[in-house]
């Protein structure tokens, strides 16, 4: 518990702003490290690629906890959680302020008429909820409806990825790769809630999905 | 491969003569520079012979150039859609260094009166090169500015003299996936495909290119041969053409096969008709500021005055 709260945690912090801390760098153009000829493309994509992916990271956890016993997933999914946000809030805000220049016409149209943005924005809306619920006092407040809320991951997830796939030009490999660690996690969790039951121990004692 | 020397139509006692007014057009501006005429041509194959990077001699033609400055080389390089060598942005920078683009032959087929497969050096050889200031913009609604050094390609074209059956111009990338990385995927249909009408080809404004920055092609932005046509998305701008094909029905160019409902085979610049996944109303101008606002996008990129009439009567928003 002492080692994960002072050690741990500030660790896995410090690294996952990482990709941020880099972006920030490069818009500057500080020691030599540059984004290339289209910053704006290259803030844009890689704030929402890792939005994407520290939303599978989250996904890990309870699978990971599930097969090592070991607590130390559980206690960092909340942060891998904000930190899909935090990268979600940036890709959002640079489509604003950099892509679009603050044309809110242009960006309104955008959500209304092309069906890969409107996906995204839905998935944006849908973390809200659940960022805003993120603290311990939440969780124990809402009690149970806290776990159903927070099933909104699995949907909001699914748009992300679809955002993704449906926004590229031409080249899906990256999004195929997402969705198919996509598919695994969300298989995981279905094969739990649904196994076949040949061996399974009497349902008194099993485990929570 | 058939070389101009053996074919008897391109390389007969009067085409020479083309060739003369050409050495004494160059002797003109050469003479200017205080350079004699051979070395002048010596100097233009030699660079040719190079490949990329190698000086070219040419004359700016003030008449096609744009108030703004251009990118700079290092974002026209490094900042490229070539899948033939990968799909990122700068994979065409760094895959294609080892790309050969000598010796290269370009074969002419199809309704023309003079066929065959040429050599480099003869297709380039009667042709006096001039760099060119041209607006470039992407399907993707980014723009650049791009000095280019090539030749009109309706001087190429009239030599090989189409044929009245000649409505089309269909131009071919090499197909070799030992160099080419991307097209050992199927990320397209290779060879990448493109096509003009004839009168599009035969447009003064659309320029086979083979310089950049008065240098040889960089093998990322399509040496030893590709094209421009400034008022069309820089899709149609194939790279490395190895084969030229005058054809009586529109062809099938790779893009709008790929996928139809967003490209088509006019791809003219039209900012009224979207992309259906993105607008095209506007474009953001690489090199500049991170805040920089987006810019309006020119119908036919600013080229209107021009082209328009080539579309006369024609609905654009059906024929994109």
């Amino acid at each position: 518990m002492t080692a994960s709260r002072w050690l741990l945690k500030p660790l896995v912090f410090v690294a996952c702003l990482g990709p941020a801390i880099y972006l920030l760098i490069g818009a500057f153009n500080l020691w030599g490290v540059s984004l290339g000829a289209d910053p704006v493309h290259e803030l844009l994509h890689t704030c929402g690629n890792w939005a994407l992916k520290f939303l599978l990271i989250t996904l890990c956890m309870t699978p990971l906890r599930d097969m090592t016993h070991a607590i130390v997933w559980q206690r960092l999914r909340r942060m891998f959680g904000l930190f899909a946000f935090f990268y979600v809030i940036l890709h959002f805000a640079i489509y604003i302020v950099l892509d679009q220049s603050d044309q809110l016409g242009a960006v309104w149209q955008d959500i209304i008429k092309r069906p890969y943005i409107t996906i995204g924005m839905l998935a944006l809306l849908l973390l809200i909820p659940l960022a805003a619920t993120s603290t311990a006092a939440m969780q124990r407040r809402l009690g149970r409806r806290w776990t159903m809320l927070h099933r909104l991951i699995y949907p909001i997830a699914i748009l992300g990825v679809w955002h993704y796939w449906w926004g590229v030009k031409k080249d899906i490999r990256e999004p195929l790769v997402f969705a198919c660690v996509l598919s695994l996690l969300l298989g995981y969790r279905l094969f739990k809630r649904y196994r076949p039951r040949l061996h399974s121990r009497p349902l008194a004692v099993r485990e929570r999905v | 491969m058939r070389k101009f020397a053996q074919y008897s139509p391109l390389c007969n006692p009067s085409d020479i003569t083309p060739e003369h007014k050409f050495l004494s057009r160059r002797a003109l501006i050469a003479g200017g520079m205080g350079f004699a005429a051979a070395q002048v041509l010596g100097f233009h194959r030699r660079a040719l012979a190079q490949g990329a990077g190698g000086a070219l001699m040419f004359t700016r033609n003030a008449k096609y150039t744009v108030a703004e400055a251009p990118n700079s080389f290092k974002d026209i390089s490094t900042y490229n859609n070539y899948y033939e060598f990968g799909t990122g942005k700068s994979d065409p920078s760094e895959n294609a260094q080892q790309f050969h683009t000598r010796p290269w032959s370009v074969t002419v087929e199809g309704e023309s009166e003079i066929k065959g497969t040429f050599t480099l050096e003869d297709i380039l050889k009667p042709h006096p090169l001039e760099e060119r200031i041209y607006r470039m913009r992407c399907v993707e609604a980014w723009s650049m500015i791009v000095p280019w050094v090539g030749f009109p390609l309706s001087d190429l074209l009239k030599r090989f003299k189409p044929t009245s059956k000649a409505k089309f111009v269909q131009f071919t990338t090499l197909l070799d996936p030992k160099q080419m990385p991307g097209e050992r995927g199927s990320v397209l249909n290779w060879p990448y495909s493109e096509g003009l009408r004839i009168d599009e080809a035969m447009h003064p404004l659309t320029l086979m290119t083979v310089g950049l920055y008065g240098k040889v092609l960089p093998n990322q932005n399509g040496a030893p041969l590709r094209l421009i046509v400034p008022w069309k998305y820089g899709f149609k701008g194939i790279k490395a053409i190895n084969r030229i094909k005058f054809i009586e029905r529109m062809p099938e160019t790779t893009w709008a096969e790929s996928a139809p409902s967003e490209y088509g085979f006019y791809a003219n610049v039209n900012p009224a008709v979207d992309h259906p996944r993105w607008s095209q109303a506007t474009e953001r101008h690489i090199g500049g500021s991170l805040f920089d606002q987006r810019r309006p996008t020119l119908p036919f990129n600013g080229y209107d005055k021009e082209v328009a009439s080539l579309y006369t009567g024609m609905n654009l928003q059906k024929f994109f």
